[in-house]
């Protein structure tokens, strides 16, 4: 939950903005191109300098959905305690927002994951591989068009024998 | 023994011909990863110049799986995430699901969850403590850690039946109330562990061969923990004064008399410390909650048509018979609104949240698991850096990294 002060002192700044409140979290939609200055306004601004997480919802066979990828930042300040959700939206072909490893270190490993799971590239990353996947894994797998199952990747992996090691 | 400033190394590394330096493979299988992690380590003799760890060999997809099991069945998946705290995992799921719902449960149900959760934090603390004295070398520690950790385990098992993976919660409740046998063996835990306390603290804290090995090693500092996400144990022991049981209180936390256990070391001898507080501190958590625990049912009512009603209602009313049949069809279930929603606990590691997303059906559109483990090993390289090699079990041990949490 943020301060009443903070989100009128962003509305200011920002009136592409838009804001909503659900459960007591407040949550900012931000559109794709002002994603960095946001951000950057909130960890130097705002002291939030706490990335909870990143992560990603494609919003495939969503109701009433407009955009394919709905990426997530969230926020925390550790002095105030107060938190925001950051969401902006990118589509396809070849989603791309810029990388926020440059204002917060933890952000390095999350971005991978992201790219990982949902194919979501991060400008500016210092290293931007696949985590939790072989190298060799060419699809994004928590996107909703990848069936549960897989695509028979798991069986036609690569068996090496003792022999031919 | 002396630290090696970090940024010399670096110089090290980048500015001269790298063709002495040696890479060596730790892991996959290894006993001092403890799970299944491999780090590609490039070493000058013994020192290390740099790690790189190579995650995800036991990633199953838990997080696609979210989306096709209902919310439920999926506390069944969050206990294999952290299966030393598997009672933490499926307190912060169902806090999620029941955020989404907008459902609070009864009081009981509350200090219940509270109590298995510090149980588990107990349980997963000692765990860590003991691979840290193992890895560096005191195997009686281990050993007297072991002992109340298999107390907890037989708690568990009175409480769900479950010694390992629990799957204790349940939208809206609990799978069973606790009984007078289990609180009672509650009690008697809470009665003889500080006894173990004081004999394991005697064997470790002023243990010179321990203390040279943690004490200096792998520091890390406040402003680097808030910078790349450190929560838990980890940044409270470098300085961070963050606790989502104090700064966030949710359940029953506002109740209890506990206090944050912090240090400004952040080396893993610090980390040791602040766990070995922690359980203190859970300890009184877990006194206080069962000598007060309340009264009443353990499940929200029917009326909130989340939580099957007994055998006893189906059968001789018929709002018990609606609702029993309105659970168990496939096509009703839940009402669940088609919003977004992140909820988050302290979970012995650090922050464990769920970011979920509900669609208006009984499973999640989107179950993202925010593993506080993930986040801990990316800061490894930072810290192991400069280090020599046989510091690198050490720090390794110290950040308590669960690979089925950080691959899931």
């Amino acid at each position: 939950m943020a301060e009443p002060a903070t989100i009128a002192a962003l509305k200011a700044l920002f009136p592409d903005v838009s804001f909503s409140e659900f459960r007591g979290q407040t949550r900012a939609v931000v559109p794709r191109r002002s994603i960095y200055q946001v951000l950057q306004t909130l960890k130097d601004r705002f002291a939030f300098d706490l990335l909870v997480d990143v992560t990603c919802v494609d919003y495939l066979h969503y109701r009433g959905a407009k955009d394919r990828f709905g990426l997530v930042y969230l926020l925390a300040n550790t002095q105030t305690n107060e938190r925001i959700i950051v969401r902006t939206f990118v589509n396809d072909p070849e989603p791309t927002v810029p990388s926020v490893v440059g204002l917060w270190e933890g952000a390095n490993w999350l971005e991978r994951e992201v790219w990982d799971l949902f194919g979501i590239r991060f400008e500016g990353h210092p290293d931007l591989r696949r985590i939790v996947l072989p190298e060799e894994f060419t699809a994004h797998p928590l996107r909703k068009d990848y069936p549960l199952q897989g695509r028979g990747e798991r069986h036609n992996f690569p068996v090496i024998t003792r022999a031919k090691s | 023994m002396p630290l090696t400033p970090v940024s010399s190394t670096r110089n090290l590394a980048h500015d001269e011909p790298q063709a002495y330096l040696w890479t060596m493979n730790f892991g996959p299988q290894h006993p001092a990863t403890h799970t299944t992690i491999r780090l590609v380590l490039k070493l000058d003799g013994e020192r290390v110049v740099d790690a790189m760890p190579d995650i995800g060999y036991l990633h199953s997809g838990f997080e696609k799986l979210g989306e096709h099991l209902d919310f439920n069945q999926y506390v069944t998946v969050t206990d294999r995430m952290n299966y030393c705290s598997p009672m933490a995992n499926n307190v912060a799921w169902h806090l999620a699901v029941e955020k989404l719902l907008g459902i609070e449960v009864p009081p009981r149900c509350q200090y219940l969850r509270v109590i298995v959760a510090e149980l588990a934090r107990i349980s997963d603390h000692l765990v860590c403590n003991a691979a840290v004295g193992l890895d560096t070398g005191a195997f009686t520690f281990f050993v007297y850690a072991f002992n109340p950790r298999e107390q907890i385990y037989d708690i568990f098992e009175a409480l769900c039946g479950a010694r390992f993976t629990n799957s204790y919660t349940r939208v809206g409740g609990l799978m069973y109330d606790a009984t007078p046998k289990a609180i009672e063996m509650i009690r008697e835990f809470v009665r003889g562990l500080p006894k173990a306390l004081v004999d394991m603290r005697r064997l470790l804290d002023g243990n010179r061969i321990f203390v040279e090995r943690t004490r200096g090693i792998g520091v890390l500092t406040r402003e680097e923990a808030v910078n790349r996400s450190i929560t838990g144990p980890i940044a409270r022991a470098a300085g961070v004064t963050r606790d989502l049981r104090k700064d966030e209180p949710y359940l029953t936390y506002r109740d209890f008399d506990f206090d944050v256990c912090c240090a400004q070391e952040g080396d893993c001898y610090a980390r040791y410390l602040v766990r070995m507080a922690e359980i203190e501190e859970s300890l009184k958590i877990v006194r206080q909650a069962v000598e007060n625990l309340p009264s009443g049912p353990v499940n929200v009512g029917i009326d909130q048509r989340v939580i099957l009603p007994e055998r006893r209602q189906v059968y001789s009313t018929i709002e018990g018979l609606i609702s029993h049949f309105e659970l168990s069809m496939s096509n009703r279930g839940f009402v669940v609104p088609c919003e977004e929603v992140y909820s988050a606990t302290e979970a012995p590691n650090g922050e464990l949240g769920f970011y979920l997303v509900g669609d208006g059906t009984n499973t999640a559109y989107r179950a993202r698991c925010r593993p506080p483990s993930l986040l801990n090993l990316a800061l490894f390289p930072h810290l192991v850096r400069g280090h020599a090699l046989s510091d690198v079990v050490a720090v390794m041990s110290s950040l308590n990294i669960i690979a089925a949490e950080l691959d899931r």
